[in-house]
C-alpha cells in the first residue's frame, strides 16, 4: 500500500486496526487531536496521520463524584463548558497554546480555546495554578489507549485513591504521544473557587519580582498564581507599569479571600521589601480575563511570531535571576515569570538571532540550578538540530529508551518528537 | 501465596554472596544470623513470614549502587524495605534473597523554605520531615496513620495517603524529586526542585511501584505552610446513606474540606468502648469533617456544613472548639484499628477505594457478605475519596478462619471493583492483592505493565513476586504478534 494514509478513526477498534495497520506495515504515524500543537516538540518525518479528533465526546460527568471521562478529541471549549455549569473546574488550568503555536488571532474562535483533551493530556501542560494545584498528571485519573503493540489496554480508573498498579497515566501524561494513542481519558475535576482577587505590584523590575514573589508563595495566604511581567508585555493588560508588575491572585471563599488579601497586602505593601511601588487589587470582575491570557503566553503574541519561545521550569527561587541572566544586553531578547518564578518564558529577539535560538546559553544557565527548558516555538530547522526538550543525563536517557520501547517497539507514535531516535 | 521459586544455585553460594556484600557495607551493616534476621520476617501482614537469605543495611547510595550492581550481575533477587509497616506484604522477604534495608539512611539533607521543599534520605519518617519544618510553619502534607514509623522511601514505593488526602493529594503529588538506582547499579535523578520532572513521567511512575522499579535513595518533598487554624465538625446520622448524602452534598456545594471520614456503627462502637472519643452510639454513621484554613474562612465554611448536615438528617453535630476538643473527634477515628483489635483476637484490613455514591449498596453487600462468612465487618471510610476500609474481625487461633477472612476480604475487593472502583487505595497490591489483580486488569492491561518492569529490570530481580499474578520473561512479553505485511488494508474514515 503506498501513499501518505490520514485516518480518522471514529471507533476504538477503527483505531485499532489501523495501528495495526502501522505495525504492518512498519510505517510511523503523527499523532494529531486537534491540531493546535502540531509545531511542538522536534519536526517528524511520518509519512501517515492519525487523527483522533473523532474520538470525542464527554462520556461521563459526575459532578458530586468530581469526575469526568472524555475522548481525546473532545474540544476542551466543551469540557469547560460542561465544568462551568456545575460551577467546576480542570484546577491545573490547562493553557490553549494555539494563539503561540498555530498563529492567528487568539479571539478568532469567539474566545474560545481551540485545542482538545487529548492535546493538553499528551502534553502534560498546566497554567498559573500549577503552584497549588499540580500538573495536568496529578488530575489524571485513568486512560485507555493503543500502544505500539497494537493491543488496547487501560490503567487507572476514575476514583482518586488508586494505588493498583503502576501508575500508567502519569506515564502516558505528557509523553507527546510517544507511547500510545490514548482514546478515552478520565480526569479529576474540582469546585470552581467562589471568588478571586489579584494584587497587583507595579513598578517591580526582575530583582524586585524574585522577592515578592518568593514571599508571596512563602506566606500562609495560599496564593494560586504568581507572576511577573515586565512592562512591555504588561502594557495590554494594565496599562503603564513601569518596569513590570507583579500579580498575586488569591482564589476561594470570598471572606477567606478578602482575609487573605488584607493580610498579605499588609506584607508586601509599598515600603516593604525595598523599593517604592503601588499596589492595587483587582476583584474578581477583572482578574479572570488577564489570569486566562496569561495561562495561554498571550503577553508574548506582542512579540514578533518568529522570534524563539523557551519554556524554562527551574527552582522557583532561581527564576528572576535566571531570566535576568538570559536577557542579552543591547538586544530585544524579553520573558516572564510564572508559578512563582519557577516558570520562566523567554523570548529571543529576532533581529539579534543566533543559529540555535539560544539553546546553547539556555542550558547552561540551568546547569548551576537545575530544571529544565523546553523550546516551545522555532523554525523547523532549528527544532530539527536543537533538541527541543531538556537533553537527559545518559542513564536516564537510556531508560526513557526503553521506556519507550516497552510501549512501542517499533518506534511507530510519534518517533522522534520528544527526543531523536525515540 | 505461591512465591517465586526458590534458586538453588543463589543459596548454594550464600556464604560467598554474605562475603562479598560485607565487602561493600562493612560493619553491622550485613546480618546473616537467622536469629538477628527474624525481626526482618515480616512488614506489617504479619500473616507472611520469610526469613531472607541476608539483611543488608546500606549507608549511602553508593553502597547501594554497587549492592544492586552486585546482585544484578549474579542474579540475586533483592526486596527493599523500609519501616515495614507495608499492609500488603510488599516488603515480604524472600528466602534467596538480599532485604536491603533502608533505615540507616535517615538523615534530612537540605530544607529549602525558598523554594518550599525538603531533601531527605529515605529512610526519614514520614513524621520526622514534619518535625524537621514545624518550627517555621511548614509541614508535608500526607499523613498516613504510621506516620511516626514508616519512612519516605516507603511512602513514595506505595504512594502513601492519609486522611487529608481529599485536600493535599496523595504522596505523588506532593514529590519534586528522587534519586534512585536501579537494578543494574545506574544512579538517576528524576525531578528536583523545579515543578515537573522533564521527559516521560518516571517520578509518577515509580510512586506506587511497591519497590519493583528501582530503590529509591533521596526524596525532595514539597512543604507547606501550616494552616492558620483548623476545625472539625463531629456529625451523625440515623442511617448510612443519610452520612454519604451530606458528604455528596458538601462537594456538591464547592467546599473541599481538609478531612472528611466516615465510620459505621461497629467501628463507632468499637472506638468509643476503647477511647471514649464521646461519640454518639445510636448513630448509623459518623462523619469528621475537618476544615482548615485562615479564621475568617473557617468562621465562613462551618455555617455552611452546618446547615449541609441538618439538611442532610444529622441527628448529632458537633464543632471543635479547641484544639483539645478536635483531638478527641479524632482520637476514636484514630484508634480504630487498634480499637477494633481489642473485641476480636485478629482483624484484617482492607483498602478498596469505590465511587462514592455507591457506598450505600457496597456497604449492604458487606453485611451481607459478614452473614455468609459468620465473620464480623466494622468499617471506617476516607468518605472524601471512597477509600473503604472494611476490617474484618477474626480468630487466627481457630482453624481455617484466616483462610476465610482472605476470601471475605477478596469478595469485598471484588465488589469495589465491580461498581467501578479499584483493588487498593494506598496500601499497595503487594502479595495481599497480586492473586486478585486480574479481577480489575484484563491480560493485556497486565502485559503492558508488566513491559514497563522490564524496561527498569529486565532480569525481574527487584521485589518479584509481588504485584503481578504471572510472571513473563521480558522476550515474551516484547514479542509482536501482528507481522509486515501481514494486515489488510483498513476500512476506516480519511479526512
Ligand atoms: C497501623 C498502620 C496504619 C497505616 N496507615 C496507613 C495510612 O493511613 N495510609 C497509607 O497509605 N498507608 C498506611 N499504612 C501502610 C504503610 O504504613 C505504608 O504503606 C507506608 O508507606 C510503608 O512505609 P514503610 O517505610 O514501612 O515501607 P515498607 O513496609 O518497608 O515497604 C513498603 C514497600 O515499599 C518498598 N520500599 C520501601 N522503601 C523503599 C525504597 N527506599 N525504595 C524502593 N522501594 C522501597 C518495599 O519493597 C515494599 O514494597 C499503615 C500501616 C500500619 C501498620
Amino acid at each position: 500500500m503506498s501513499g501518505a494514509q490520514a485516518f480518522r478513526p471514529e471507533t476504538d477498534d477503527q483505531l485499532l486496526e489501523a495501528v495495526r495497520w502501522l505495525v504492518s506495515e512498519d510505517a510511523p504515524a503523527e499523532l494529531v487531536g486537534r491540531g493546535t500543537k502540531r509545531r511542538f516538540g522536534r519536526p517528524m518525518q511520518t509519512e501517515h496521520t492519525l487523527d483522533l479528533s473523532a474520538l470525542a465526546g464527554i462520556r461521563l460527568y459526575e459532578p458530586d463524584e468530581l469526575v469526568l471521562s472524555a475522548g481525546p478529541g473532545t474540544p476542551m471549549a466543551d469540557i469547560e463548558a460542561a465544568l462551568a455549569e456545575a460551577r467546576q473546574m480542570l484546577a491545573f488550568e490547562p493553557p490553549d497554546l494555539s494563539a503561540l503555536l498555530a498563529g492567528g488571532d487568539p479571539d478568532a474562535a469567539g474566545g474560545q480555546r481551540r485545542d482538545s483533551l487529548g492535546g493538553v493530556i499528551a502534553c502534560n501542560l498546566a497554567g498559573p495554578r500549577r503552584v497549588t494545584a499540580g500538573a495536568a498528571r496529578d488530575h489524571v485519573l485513568g486512560v485507555e489507549g493503543v500502544g505500539g503493540h497494537a493491543m488496547v489496554f487501560k490503567t487507572g480508573g476514575r476514583v482518586v485513591k488508586n494505588v493498583t498498579g503502576y501508575d500508567l497515566s502519569k506515564l502516558l501524561t505528557g509523553s507527546h504521544g510517544t507511547l500510545a494513542a490514548m482514546t478515552h481519558l478520565t480526569v479529576k475535576v474540582l469546585p470552581a473557587p467562589e471568588t478571586e482577587a489579584t494584587l497587583v505590584l507595579s513598578d517591580t523590575d526582575l530583582a524586585d519580582a524574585g522577592r515578592l514573589l518568593t514571599t508571596g508563595m512563602a506566606e500562609p495566604a495560599a496564593v494560586s498564581g504568581a507572576a511577573w511581567l515586565p512592562g512591555r508585555l504588561a502594557a495590554g493588560s494594565f496599562g503603564d507599569v513601569g518596569a513590570g508588575v507583579v500579580l498575586l491572585r488569591l482564589e476561594g471563599f470570598a471572606a477567606s479571600v478578602a482575609d487573605r488579601q488584607a493580610a498579605l497586602a499588609g506584607r508586601l505593601g509599598a515600603g516593604r521589601l525595598g523599593a517604592e511601588r503601588s499596589l492595587t487589587v483587582l476583584d474578581a470582575e477583572a482578574p479572570a480575563d488577564r489570569w486566562r491570557g496569561l495561562r495561554d503566553a498571550l503577553p508574548l503574541t506582542v512579540l514578533n511570531a518568529d522570534a524563539p519561545l523557551w519554556r524554562i521550569s527551574v527552582p522557583p527561587s532561581a527564576g528572576a535571576w535566571i531570566l535576568q541572566a538570559l536577557l542579552r544586553p543591547e538586544t530585544d531578547d524579553i520573558g516572564l515569570l510564572d508559578w512563582g518564578g519557577g516558570l520562566i518564558w523567554l523570548a529571543v529577539d529576532v533581529a539579534a538571532p543566533e543559529g540555535d535560538a539560544g539553546e546553547t546559553r539556555v542550558r547552561a544557565a540551568l546547569a548551576a540550578v537545575g530544571g529544565h527548558a523546553t523550546l516551545v516555538r522555532a523554525p523547523d530547522p532549528i527544532r530539527a538540530a536543537a533538541p527541543v526538550f531538556q537533553p537527559q543525563p545518559s542513564a536516564l536517557a537510556a531508560l526513557t529508551a526503553r521506556v519507550k520501547e516497552s510501549f512501542d517497539p517499533k518506534h511507530l507514535l510519534n518517533p522522534g518528537r520528544m527526543y531523536a531516535g525515540i | 501465596m505461591k512465591m517465586p521459586e526458590l534458586d538453588a544455585d543463589v543459596l548454594a553460594r550464600r556464604r560467598e554472596i554474605v562475603q562479598a556484600l560485607r565487602r561493600i557495607v562493612p560493619g553491622e551493616g550485613v546480618i546473616d544470623s537467622e536469629d538477628e534476621m527474624r525481626v526482618f520476617e515480616s512488614d506489617g501482614l504479619t500473616a507472611y513470614r520469610t526469613v531472607p537469605m541476608v539483611v543488608v543495611l546500606p549507608e549511602n547510595t553508593g553502597q547501594i549502587s554497587r549492592v544492586l550492581r552486585y546482585c544484578h550481575e549474579h542474579k540475586i533477587k533483592v526486596v527493599p524495605r523500609g519501616a515495614g509497616t507495608s499492609l500488603s506484604g510488599g516488603a515480604l522477604p524472600l528466602g534467596d534473597g538480599v532485604l536491603l534495608g533502608l533505615a540507616k539512611l535517615n538523615r534530612i539533607l537540605e530544607i529549602d523554605h525558598d523554594n518550599r521543599c525538603a531533601r531527605v534520605q529515605p529512610g526519614v519518617t514520614n513524621l520526622g520531615i514534619t518535625q524537621a519544618v514545624a518550627h517555621d510553619g511548614w509541614y508535608y502534607a500526607p499523613d498516613p496513620s504510621s506516620q511516626i514509623a514508616c519512612t519516605i522511601g516507603g511512602n513514595v514505593a506505595e504512594n502513601s495517603g492519609g486522611v487529608h488526602c481529599l485536600k493535599y493529594g496523595l504522596t505523588t503529588n506532593n514529590l519534586l524529586g528522587v534519586e534512585m538506582v536501579l537494578m543494574d547499579g545506574e544512579v538517576v535523578r528524576l525531578g528536583g526542585k523545579h515543578l515537573d520532572a522533564d521527559g516521560y513521567d518516571l517520578l509518577g511512575v515509580i510512586t506506587g511501584s511497591e519497590g519493583l522499579l528501582g530503590v529509591v535513595t533521596e526524596v525532595t518533598v514539597r512543604l507547606l505552610r501550616t494552616p492558620e487554624a483548623t476545625r472539625a465538625m463531629l456529625l451523625g446520622f440515623p442511617s448510612v446513606e443519610a452520612g454519604g448524602d451530606c458528604v455528596a452534598r458538601i462537594i456538591a456545594a464547592g467546599i473541599v474540606p481538609a478531612g472528611l471520614e466516615m465510620m459505621d456503627r461497629p467501628a463507632i462502637h468499637a472506638a468509643e468502648d476503647f477511647v471514649q472519643a464521646g461519640y454518639p452510639r445510636d448513630v448509623e454513621s459518623l462523619l469528621i469533617v475537618e476544615v482548615d484554613g485562615p479564621p475568617a474562612e473557617i468562621d465562613a465554611l462551618i455555617p455552611r456544613l452546618q446547615e449541609i448536615a441538618r439538611e442532610a438528617g444529622a441527628v448529632t453535630m458537633r464543632v471543635s472548639e479547641d484544639d483539645d476538643e478536635r483531638a478527641r473527634f479524632w482520637a476514636g477515628r484514630k484508634a480504630a484499628f487498634p480499637a477494633v483489635g481489642r473485641i476480636s483476637p485478629d482483624y484484617y484490613c482492607m483498602d478498596g477505594t469505590i465511587p462514592r455514591g455507591r457506598l450505600p449498596e457496597v456497604l449492604t453487600r458487606t453485611t451481607e457478605l459478614s452473614a455468609q462468612f459468620g465473620l464480623r465487618v466494622a468499617n471506617v471510610f476516607h468518605a472524601g475519596d471512597g477509600n473503604l476500609h472494611p476490617l474484618i474481625l477474626y480468630d487466627a487461633n481457630n482453624p481455617g478462619e484466616l483462610e476465610k477472612a482472605e476470601e471475605f476480604g477478596a469478595e469485598i475487593l471484588k465488589l469495589c471493583v465491580e461498581v467501578g472502583g479499584v483493588l487498593t487505595g494506598e496500601h499497595g497490591v503487594g502479595v495481599e492483592k497480586r492473586d486478585l489483580m486480574e479481577v480489575q486488569f484484563g491480560e493485556d492491561d497486565l502485559k503492558q505493565q508488566q513491559r514497563l518492569k522490564c524496561a527498569f529490570d529486565p532480569e525481574g530481580l527487584l521485589n518479584p513476586g509481588k504485584m503481578f499474578p504471572r510472571l513473563h520473561r521480558c522476550a515474551e512479553l516484547g514479542r509482536m504478534h501482528i507481522h509486515h505485511g501481514q494486515m489488510p488494508f483498513p476500512d476506516i474514515p480519511r479526512f
